[in-house]
């Protein structure tokens, strides 16, 4: 058992094989992403009723809450390659993880942004601390750290190692901070504050939310992928397979 | 239509999210597109020069 | 035994190599005195509102002045060699790092302690408050010294590191500012904080379990560039 998951893990940090079969999933899934965003856009903004207390405006949530959900599990997706980055030395998993950075502090700013707009007509202020869009701040500025680490450190077989030691103290650390700051919010809460009210939400709305979750997480593999493939070549560019790849584009 | 677009008078709030989700989304496409072209481009450039000395 | 013998030599050289120059000790001293002055210049002289802020304005130049000491807290034994030596020496570099961060502690952050009731006082916060600031302070200062020796190995190989370093370290330090200003707080407020020096306590065990292992692997990564 060992051993087919040891060889399965070889082949895929292998990079040419990684290249290739990025190539081919591509396609799919952009397809996959523009059938999930269709559907997703289409129940959410169109057949979903309008909330009976904050009428169109809820509709935010399609975009606010995969982005915050998405926020977080890239953060999850970059410390798991960090360990393998620093237990096994794969490489592959070390242009993951600093793949991983930019989309995640992506997906956290769009969080930031939309939850802003969403405050706005709800508290009727741009930005209230709250627990949630503090701790999305926190891991702003927590995914900010990995991309000013990578950049800074010149070496960049260095540079990925530095960054996984920080993904893994990161994520030992997020749920510490998460917790501190739920703590904190509930302490400080003021009564005039009024919070989303959290009723079950009903299935018609629920439906499109999933449905934009899974387009967002298909957009994640996408943009990682297309982000990895750099990174790779860039590693790579004396290689022979790279060699092949260049003359072969050049015959088509 | 009208109604679709005026989103119950949080117009403005509802498409600038989706707006503004979208164009980072776009850029997360983009830039590693034109990153990938620019690396082909520097891949070309190293092998050809490689090749010259080998001749 | 040799691992004991090694501890204290280490400790007590960097020790020494402290008190030869002096600027360690009195840097973060002299910042945290100064962040706490500009509150009231900032806020206005009211009694009533800086004994409020009181706890929160302690505790963030307490935060600072760890970043400001954690910048140069393996910065000589870097540029020196001593911190190549460490990490090729056959000991077991999570214990030495521990030895190094107690030396590092025990000369930035103990005259720190020693300064902050006084602080407290022209803030006009009470007896019990005092006490329970100066004893968050014991439990959160050395977490703020674990967690910014991660920042500072993961820096120190590079120039310019100062705003890196803070933009690591900074978003780790908030749950010790979040449960230290606000057990202060809620002591002055008459109300028990045993729930808050506990989790501060837990935090300080976490650090001290986990920290060293961060920190060591940092540090042979910073020395082999």
């Amino acid at each position: 058992m060992i051993s087919i998951l040891t060889r399965w893990f070889h082949r895929l940090a292998s990079p040419v094989w990684f290249y290739r079969i990025a190539g081919k999933l591509l396609p799919w899934l952009w397809a996959l992403f523009a059938l999930l965003l269709v559907t997703g856009l289409y129940g959410g903004l169109v057949t979903a009723p309008a909330d009976y207390q904050q009428g169109d405006s809820f509709r935010i949530i399609y975009v606010h809450v995969p982005a915050a959900w998405l926020s977080m599990f890239v953060y999850m997706v970059m410390a798991v390659s960090g360990a393998i980055a620093l237990i096994w030395r794969i490489k592959l998993a070390e242009m993951v993880l600093v793949s991983c950075a930019p989309i995640g502090a992506s997906f956290t700013f769009i969080a930031l942004v939309t939850g802003a707009l969403w405050g706005k007509p709800m508290w009727g202020a741009w930005w209230v601390w709250d627990a949630r869009l503090t701790s999305e701040l926190i891991l702003l500025f927590l995914y900010l750290g990995v991309i000013g680490l990578y950049n800074a450190i010149e070496d960049k077989r260095m540079a990925s190692r530095a960054v996984a030691i920080l993904a893994l103290v990161g994520i030992v650390n997020i749920p510490i901070i998460h917790y501190s700051v739920e703590w904190w919010n509930t302490l400080h809460q003021g009564a005039t504050v009024t919070k989303f009210d959290k009723p079950s939400i009903h299935i018609d709305m629920l439906i499109p939310l999933l449905l934009m979750a899974g387009a967002f997480k298909v957009f994640f593999v996408i943009s990682l992928l297309l982000r990895t493939r750099n990174e790779l070549l860039e590693r790579e560019l004396p290689r022979q397979w790279v060699k092949q790849l260049v003359e072969e584009n050049a015959n088509d | 239509m009208t109604e679709f677009f005026h989103m119950g008078g949080y117009a403005l709030y509802v498409w600038g999210s989706l707006g503004m989700t979208f164009i980072v989304l776009l850029l997360n496409i983009v830039l590693p597109l034109s990153q990938h072209r620019d690396v082909l481009r520097k891949a070309a450039e190293f092998h050809e020069w490689e090749g010259r000395d080998e001749k | 035994m040799r691992l004991t013998h090694a501890f204290v030599s280490l400790l007590y050289r960097d020790f020494t190599v402290a008190f030869r120059h002096r600027n360690e000790i009195l840097n973060p001293l002299l910042f945290f005195s100064l962040v706490t002055l500009l509150f009231p210049l900032g806020v206005g002289p009211s009694p009533q509102l800086l004994q409020t802020i009181a706890p929160g304005i302690l505790w963030v130049a307490a935060l600072l002045a760890a970043l400001l000491a954690a910048d140069n807290l393996f910065r000589t034994d870097y540029e020196d060699g001593t911190l190549e030596q460490l990490v090729l020496s056959p000991l077991p570099l999570p214990l030495l790092v521990i030895a190094k961060i107690l030396a590092h502690w025990l000369v930035s952050a103990v005259p720190l302690l020693l300064l902050a009731p006084l602080l407290a006082v022209a803030f006009g916060l009470e007896a019990l408050a005092i006490g329970v600031a100066e004893l968050t302070l014991l439990l959160g200062t050395p977490v703020l010294a674990f967690v910014g020796a991660i920042g500072s190995a993961l820096t120190v190989s590079l120039k310019r590191n100062g705003m890196l370093l803070a933009l690591l370290v900074l978003p780790l330090y908030m749950p010790v500012l979040i449960f230290g200003s606000n057990a202060v707080d809620t002591a002055a407020a008459g109300l028990p904080v045993s729930g808050q020096l506990y989790l501060l306590a837990a935090m300080l065990v976490l650090s001290l379990t986990l920290a060293p292992l961060a920190i060591a692997a940092a540090l042979k990564m910073s020395v082999s560039q």
